[in-house]
């Protein structure tokens, strides 16, 4: 688990959402009863690390989606809570970013299912491909490297998760090459890097093989 | 109602009490930290588990688990001592092993729950966590590594501090208690954080490393430094007041204090007046200089024994006590003057009836009412505890509260209806808005400021608030909701004792103030008065004498300085705007060659021939109770009528009416006196902050 600190030195003076996110954010309040709309505070979080990411992307260097303190206070007015609620939501969660980070957030899962399948090798990777330590991110702003508590993709171990997608039953390669496409801004294949679909066995089926799904017969009693 | 038992013992309790509540009924100790009877229920510290028999086979946290039909609670099994043990030792995992040097130690919750629930020794081998200190105001030091995360203070500061600045901050391991962004937290209650703190992470920094609690020496007190009244501890080490703590007191202060109250006591160490002062010497060259007890009062008896009566007047003020107030009034009639007056703020308040500058439906009762109008009144700053109170009602029952005068920074919605005379007529004459409501409430509470009379046509506007009492019947049957708050701990008692012009001839503050600038006044006498500036007002050619105990305003224009005792120095009674007396307790030796003031005021009448019928407290309070039966009665609150409208009242102003105190942590000579208080004003940027006082 990482301690949220808040980045002193890169904090903007202001924050607003953009109109087109003004929209999703009546919208989210319109989810909660009349009365209970600070209940919105984990999603519009969220949408501020949106907008942020998507700003961030074409900004030189480039940098992915977190939640500068203006964003939190303007919440804080938006579902009229006092600041400190929601900077206590934002700093329980390690998906919530309070600091710059690379466009491409990796949070390599080392809990304990993960580790023994070899977790720390996929740390390894990360760390030898875009040379930097855990916590780090990359000079060009493209890399942070993140280790987190159980991603809950036990039964495809070891998992990684970039930004909103998971990567699961990685080698040091498989986890090598995701890196090395999305550099190049190519999408890599979401899920297993193994022949698997989802958590299905790999190689296939292993029960219910041989035969077609029988078609329960209806028993029509005879008038 | 449940029934249930409790360790064996059978009780019944209200629905809806909890486990350790009624433990609490029957006196059985059930160890705690995040529970706080005052304070919403957290459940977080654990330490309060008990086993309930036929419920699930695990110990239940008991602060938060309401007692239920035929329950049967143990809280000395087995069970409950391992999972206490259990706590104790998780909470200890993280906690510093420096009591040695942390000034809860010998006071601390954590350190005797330890010694009575703990095991004796750790198996905790690894590195200890360390947390950040934090940076919160200029009343409380942290020291967050000794936290155990009970979150007292932060539910202390949304709920009844009224100011939403601490928080929980990241998780698990990394979890701290904090304002997540630098700042000073924003109420002037915090430094009941200190007392709430279980352990040693939040301390009192003016108090930091000054005394350790076996060595302090404890006398039940009573608080002057503004109306209210609070209870007070005041702890002693030889001759010097270390600490002032709250003493619980249900319908005045509950357990809480301001900061005022609990830190400018450095401000009774500087600035005092330890010796007599007598002036010497002729116009320009006239200086003040030391000298003996009879010099200074010979030089007295000979002024005022060497003009007409008439030409003689005395002010009682702020901070004098009762017993002080009544040998002056004695003196004063045994010269046969009848100028005094106890208003010094100029509050022309209407004291035909006690209850019309009392606060007659009490504190406590500001809960009850269900319509609250505000009247030329800052309750933060005035009177915090009252503001305490308002806000727990409007935190309870979500009263709705409105405010006629100066807009003010209050942490409850208070709607504004105007700030001027005129507005309070168009109240009156109102149908709907609050005025319905005010119209349709069953307690309907009024609470009227000095701001409304410390102006020129404060008769008028007292009048004018009489017929608002009339209009909206605040004055009923069981209910009196027509309230003074006043600012001053001096001021009730004074007016109790008619401290006031005598007679027809009799002259009122502003008329003594006239003439000892005119020359009709040619000896004045100031009991404690500091409140504007003295010589300014008083001209040059008029005899000040000062009696006091801080060089203040009062002093700095005397001809004669009478060195007095403080309120920690001296048994003395005090009513507050309730009209209660309460008696505070002598917890230190006056300093130096001060005296405490009745015996002043009783040796100084023997020079100028005038025996009074007393020679020592007790005999004087019996025939002040004599005289004035409210003093018979201690810690009562007497309802008393509010009087009709006078016929008479002069003409009503336009201008607004405006709050006199910028400045919540300097009002007193003690206070002004305060380097703490000094501190927390700048801090907190108050309007006409003083600078740091020094010697």
């Amino acid at each position: 688990m990482k301690a949220h600190v808040l980045a002193h030195d890169q904090q903007p003076s202001s924050f607003s959402f953009t109109p087109e996110n003004m929209v999703v954010v009546e919208d989210i309040l319109s989810r909660y009863p009349k009365g209970f709309q600070r209940s919105a505070v984990m999603p519009l979080l969220d949408l501020v690390q949106r907008q942020t990411a998507a700003e961030g992307k074409n900004a030189e260097p480039p940098y992915g989606g977190w939640i500068p303190q203006a964003a939190m206070d303007e919440i804080a007015r938006i579902i009229d809570v006092s600041p400190i609620k929601v900077y206590e939501v934002a700093t329980f969660y390690s998906m919530y970013n309070l600091r710059p980070v690379g466009v491409h957030h990796v949070q390599c899962c080392t809990t304990t299912p993960c580790w023994l399948r070899g977790s720390s090798k996929i740390v390894e990777a990360c760390e030898k491909h875009m040379g930097i330590k855990v916590g780090q991110t990359t000079k060009d702003g493209v890399f942070t490297l993140s280790e987190v508590e159980c991603l809950g993709a036990c039964v495809n171990a070891p998992a990684v998760q970039i930004n909103d997608d998971y990567f699961e039953d990685l080698t040091a390669e498989t986890m090598t090459e995701v890196l090395r496409l999305l550099e190049n801004n190519i999408d890599p294949k979401v899920g297993p890097q193994v022949h698997r679909h989802a958590s299905a066995p790999e190689g296939g089926a292993t029960v219910l093989k041989d035969a077609e799904p029988k078609t329960q017969k209806t028993s029509s009693k005879k008038s | 109602m449940p029934k249930l038992t409790i360790d064996g013992i059978e009780l019944e309790v209200e629905p809806g009490t909890s486990i350790i509540q009624a433990a609490e009924m029957l006196g059985i100790e059930i160890p705690r930290f995040c529970y706080h009877d005052r304070l919403s229920v957290a459940a977080n510290c654990r330490m309060c588990l008990v086993e309930v028999k036929g419920g699930p086979p695990k110990p239940v946290a008991s602060c938060a688990m309401a007692c239920g039909e035929g329950m049967e609670v143990v809280t000395n099994s087995d069970m409950v001592h391992k999972a206490r043990k259990g706590v104790m030792e998780f909470l200890l995992i993280n906690h510093p092993l420096d009591c040695p040097i942390c000034d809860q130690g010998g006071e601390c919750d954590l350190q005797d729950q330890a010694m009575a629930y703990g095991y004796d020794r750790t198996r905790y081998r690894e590195t200890k966590r360390s947390v950040k200190d934090k940076e919160i105001g200029p009343i409380v030091k942290t020291v967050m590594t000794r936290c155990i995360q009970c979150t007292r203070c932060i539910r202390f500061c949304s709920e009844i501090g009224g100011t939403d600045d601490l928080g929980l901050i990241n998780r698990g391991e990394d979890v701290e208690v904090g304002p997540f962004i630098e700042k000073n937290l924003a109420t002037e209650l915090s430094g009941n954080l200190v007392d709430l703190c279980p352990v040693g992470a939040l301390t009192a920094k003016p108090y930091a490393f000054t005394a350790r609690p076996w060595e302090l020496r404890k006398t039940e007190s009573i608080d002057v430094l503004d109306a209210v009244g609070s209870n007070i501890r005041i702890d002693v080490r030889g001759n010097e007041v270390m600490r002032v703590l709250p003493r619980l007191h249900e319908d005045v202060n509950e357990e809480w204090i301001s900061d005022k109250t609990r830190h400018a006591i450095d401000g009774l160490k500087k600035r005092r007046l330890d010796r007599p002062y007598l002036k010497s010497g002729k116009g320009k060259d006239a200086k003040l200089a030391e000298c003996t007890w009879d010099e200074a009062l010979k030089a007295v008896a000979e002024r005022l024994t060497g003009v007409k009566p008439t030409e003689i007047a005395a002010l009682a003020g702020d901070l004098v006590d009762a017993e002080s107030v009544y040998a002056l009034k004695l003196l004063m009639g045994g010269l046969k003057s009848p100028h005094m007056d106890c208003r010094v703020d100029g509050a022309l308040i209407d004291t035909s009836s006690r209850g019309n500058y009392i606060f007659n439906s009490g504190i406590a009762a500001i809960e009850d009412a269900d319509a609250i109008l505000l009247v030329g009144v800052d309750p933060r700053k005035d009177a915090a505890m009252v503001n305490a109170r308002l806000r727990k009602a409007f935190v309870n029952k979500q009263v709705k509260i409105a405010l006629i005068g100066e807009p003010v920074d209050l942490n409850y919605p208070v709607e504004t209806l105007g700030d001027t005379p005129q507005d309070v007529e168009a109240f009156i004459a109102a149908k709907d808005g609050f005025a319905k409501i005010f119209r349709d409430a069953k307690k309907p509470m009024m609470i009227v400021g000095m701001a409304a009379f410390q102006r020129d046509d404060g008769a008028a506007v007292f009048a004018l608030l009489q017929q608002l009492a009339e209009s909206f019947a605040l004055v009923r049957e069981g209910w009196n909701g027509f309230n003074v708050l006043h600012q001053a701990a001096g001021r009730v008692g004074a007016l109790d004792l008619g401290f006031l012009p005598q007679g027809k001839d009799g002259k009122d503050f502003h008329a003594i103030l006239d003439g000892a600038r005119k020359g009709a006044i040619k000896a004045l006498f100031l009991h404690g008065v500091d409140c504007f500036d003295v010589r300014q007002m008083v001209g040059k050619d008029c005899f000040v004498v000062y009696q006091g105990h801080h060089g203040d305003a009062g002093a700095h224009a005397a001809d004669v300085i009478l060195p007095a005792a403080a309120y920690t120095e001296k048994d003395a009674y005090y009513v507050n705007t309730e009209g209660r007396v309460q008696m505070a307790r002598k917890a230190v030796a006056p300093l130096g060659d001060a005296r405490e003031d009745w015996k002043i005021i009783r040796a100084l009448g023997r020079l100028v021939g005038i025996e009074m019928p007393f020679n020592d407290l007790s005999e004087l309070r019996t025939a002040m109770v004599k005289e004035y039966p409210v003093f018979g009665a201690l810690d009562v609150v007497c309802p008393a009528p509010v009087s009709k409208p006078a016929a008479k009242s002069g003409v009503l102003g336009d201008q607004a009416f405006v709050n006199l105190i910028g400045n919540f942590y300097q009002t007193d000579p003690i206070s002004r006196a305060s380097a703490i208080m000094a501190e927390c004003a700048t801090t907190y940027g108050q309007d006409g902050a003083l600078e740091d006082a020094a010697e």
